[in-house]
């Protein structure tokens, strides 16, 4: 592996140098300068007499120093273009809007960006940039939004993009087979016109792509009725850094022969191989689905009617989300959505999904008589037309979008134990007082996963301190999970250890160098950046 | 006055479904499809149940048209506010020919047997976009009519309607009784909440046969033939300026 940050004096000078405002000449742009979750760099970056760095927070922000890949060279692009013709892609304003995150907050200086159309295009091309000590890349639909899926430095971008055919679908198993870059949103529509759904649903459908989905083990709004993406994705191909395709693309349901290596991929983000294929069992698409928008006076009413929904709606509940009332807000105010019931401090979306729509509106009914007459919900609304589901669900599904027109917004997902959740983001709003413009919480209270997010008028460094390790602390400090689905990317990878252990750290670190000893696959990434000094 | 208002509902597809035409021509797929009230209805049940919020207004009577399954679109009036409804039983052959003619003869019917003092429809149906059904009932009852109306304000025994029209908005005033028929921009329909939900469940719609009404559900109309849209081209790209230029020639645009 290679050592970059072996002293602490060479460490100081690489970030007084970082510190600098003009980066020399022959740099492209360092991403930090747009990366305003590092906004604490500049300013809190005093190193004192001892050679150690007085904030942890700014160091763990902190830009990582590019690793000594080798650079693109004009032997390179021709080898690129003739093994990609017409999809090797080097003009600047092309290579632009993939080397930048979707929220805007990250990018990088790649100058090459490679479109492969097929598994073996992929495995040339890493076979390649492995004997070359090129860094790579993979990038999906670009909609991450922990930074994972631009590049840092120079890194290859290789998009899936191209990679968009179904390569099978089995009716009667419901058994799909399809290469990495189909847009999730596309699959759904594919499958809808084959009696079968995704088991996986989010809100960046329209632009996800499936081997991206993979790769970050989405969660999503359906995993509470389909479970994640370890149990439902069935088989990968995958090329391995040194252009090795390991052809794990099985289409079986059961398969106990040997150690399951698909699930060391799922969830990797692009460090372990790059996904080029991925089979998936989807569920059937239901035939009666009822969407119901609740209110409740207290977070302790909202746990007690997701009991109470597990018990009377049981298997047919297919989503169980939450939002607060300064969601609904932000919701009225930017987007001009109005509140479908009245004003309530909490806010629950369930959802039903079946096989009979009589069966269905039965235990709806019997489960919304139970939950009114006993005071547990004080106002709600039933939706059983498709577009009124769709208009009830957009209220979940557009706080995001709501946030981006609050102002900056700090985006934190945590997984925590479900009756904990709300006291994160009061514990939050009384440690921030007036310095947040607003401070809300919405998400999976299903999966006991909270989305939590700050917004204020500009990126605001301070506030940033104020708000990290805070909010990792708290998380840790009830064994929660610092990041619930959206991973670690490139802003996480260093608060890895509040959520594990030292030991498990060290292993994935083995694991790493194993599967990408150069250590060209999206590097800078996922794991903690002291691996690399040990 | 009676204070009593009678609102049409239709039972269409959903506007968010994809509509698909049968195999044969003969019309597009209903069987398994999703169905819900008519937008247009939606917005004629939210202003009458609104005016009788109001007070102007005593009671709200949603009136359907059709199959067992528009029983479902009468309690989504109820569950919004109407007070009780009236199914007119229309089923098989006599239903897949029912149109504005045979709809607004059994509305003007039931008007009279109600003492109906407005009318309130939804302006047009998504599924015909027929925009007739209004007028031939104020026709047929020699009743004043408001149709297209953005706005409805009740001034005594006269109504006062916006209008929206081509050139922008019309005023007018007519007496009561008289049909209004709602456009878009009237209201934004409320969502039955859970309260009202439950209260629909109790109460009650009347089951009555076009029959019972006197009305004759012949149609005059025949629907020969039910085609899709032709399908759009896929565009094409070129890599250079001349290329679109020499394109553009050849199709012989330029």
């Amino acid at each position: 592996m290679l050592r970059v940050f072996q002293s602490p004096p060479r460490l100081r000078t690489a970030l007084r140098h970082l510190s600098r405002a003009r980066p020399p000449a022959a740099d492209p742009q360092p991403w930090f300068l747009t990366n305003p979750q590092s906004g604490a760099l500049s300013r809190q970056l005093h190193v004192g007499a001892d050679g150690s760095r007085s904030s942890p927070a700014a160091a763990a922000a902190a830009a990582p120093q590019r690793l000594p890949f080798s650079r693109v060279t004009v032997e390179d692009l021709a080898f690129f273009r003739r093994t990609l013709p017409g999809r090797t892609i080097t003009d600047p304003d092309l290579v632009q809007s993939s080397n930048e995150d979707w929220l805007k907050s990250v990018r990088g200086s790649s100058e090459v960006l490679l479109r492969p159309q097929t598994t073996q295009e992929v495995s040339q091309i890493l076979s390649y940039c492995n004997s070359r000590n090129l860094a790579v890349n993979p990038q999906g639909g670009n909609t991450g939004l922990v930074g994972g899926s631009v590049p840092v430095h120079d890194e290859i971008i290789l998009s899936t993009s191209l990679m968009n055919n179904i390569l099978s679908f089995d009716n009667i198993s419901g058994i799909l087979t399809c290469q990495a870059g189909c847009v999730l949103e596309n699959l759904t529509l594919y499958l809808e016109e084959r009696e079968h759904i995704m088991p996986l649903d989010l809100g960046a459908k329209g632009s996800c792509q499936v081997g991206g989905n993979v790769a970050t083990n989405a969660g999503g709004l359906r995993l509470l009725r389909y479970g994640s993406l370890h149990g439902t994705v069935l088989g990968l191909e995958v090329v391995l850094a040194d252009g090795q395709v390991l052809d794990c693309l099985s289409t079986l349901r059961k398969d106990n022969t040997g150690y399951d290596l698909k699930q060391l991929f799922i969830g990797s983000e692009g460090t372990l191989g790059v996904i080029t294929a991925v089979s998936i069992l989807c569920p059937r698409k239901p035939k009666s689905v009822n969407v119901v928008f609740l209110g409740c006076k207290t977070f302790d009413q909202l746990l007690k009617t997701f009991q109470l929904c597990k018990g009377m709606l049981g298997e047919i509940l297919s989503a169980f989300e939450f939002l607060d009332s300064e969601c609904m807000r932000l919701l009225n105010t930017h987007l001009k959505l109005p509140n479908p019931i009245s004003d309530c401090p909490f806010y629950i979306v369930i959802e039903t999904s079946g096989s009979d729509s009589n069966h269905d509106s039965q235990k709806l009914h019997n489960f919304l008589e139970e939950a009114m007459t006993s005071l547990l919900v004080t106002d709600g609304t039933v939706a059983t037309e498709v577009s009124k589901v769709k208009a009830l669900w957009s209220m979940r599904e557009r706080v995001t979008e709501a946030l981006t027109h609050d102002g900056f917004t700090y985006k934190y997902d945590v997984s925590l134990p479900v009756e904990r959740i709300y006291q994160l983001v009061t514990d939050m709003r009384r440690h921030l007082g007036k310095r947040a413009r607003s401070v809300v919480g919405y998400g999976h209270v299903g999966d006991g996963n909270l989305h939590l997010n700050i917004t204020s008028a500009a990126k605001d460094p301070a506030l940033l301190a104020s708000i990290e390790p805070f909010v990792y602390e708290w998380t840790a400090r009830f064994h929660g999970s610092i990041s619930a689905e959206h991973g670690l990317g490139l802003k996480k990878r260093n608060y890895i250890y509040y959520s594990k252990s030292r030991p498990a750290v060290a292993l994935m670190g083995n694991i790493k160098t194993l599967l990408d000893p150069k250590g060209i696959l999206n590097p800078y990434k996922t794991l903690p950046d002291d691996l690399r000094r040990t | 006055m009676s204070g009593r208002v009678l609102v049409g509902v239709k039972r269409v597809i959903d506007y968010a479904v994809k509509i698909r035409v049968k195999p044969d021509n003969s019309g597009v797929v209903t069987d398994g499809v999703k169905h819900s009230m008519n937008p247009f209805c939606e917005i004629a049940v939210e202003e009458a149940v609104k005016l009788k919020e109001k007070k102007l207004i005593k009671e709200v009577v949603a009136v359907s048209c059709g199959p067992q399954q528009s029983q479902e679109t009468i309690r989504t009036a109820l569950a919004m506010g109407a007070d009780r409804g009236i199914h007119v039983e229309v089923s098989g052959k006599d239903y897949e020919t029912l149109g504005p003619l045979q709809v607004s003869k059994i509305l003007a019917a039931l008007a009279k047997k109600e003492d109906a003092q407005l009318i309130i429809l939804g302006k047009q149906a998504i599924d015909d976009d027929c925009n007739q059904t209004g007028q031939m009932t104020a026709a047929l009852l020699d009743w004043p009519q408001g149709t297209f109306a953005s706005e409805v304000s009740m001034d005594g025994a006269q109504v006062k309607v916006v209008r929206e029209i081509d050139g922008g908005l019309e005023t007018i005033k007519i007496n009561t009784p008289a049909v209004l028929t709602a456009d878009l921009r009237l209201n934004t329909p409320r969502y039955a909440t859970l309260p009202n939900i439950m209260k629909a469940k109790k109460k009650k719609i009347a089951n009555v046969k076009p029959a019972d009404l006197g009305v004759d559900l012949t149609s005059r109309l025949e629907v020969l033939r039910v085609d899709e849209p032709p399908q759009r081209q896929a565009g094409m790209k070129v890599e250079t300026v001349e290329d679109l230029v020499e394109k553009l020639r050849d199709t012989g645009m330029v």
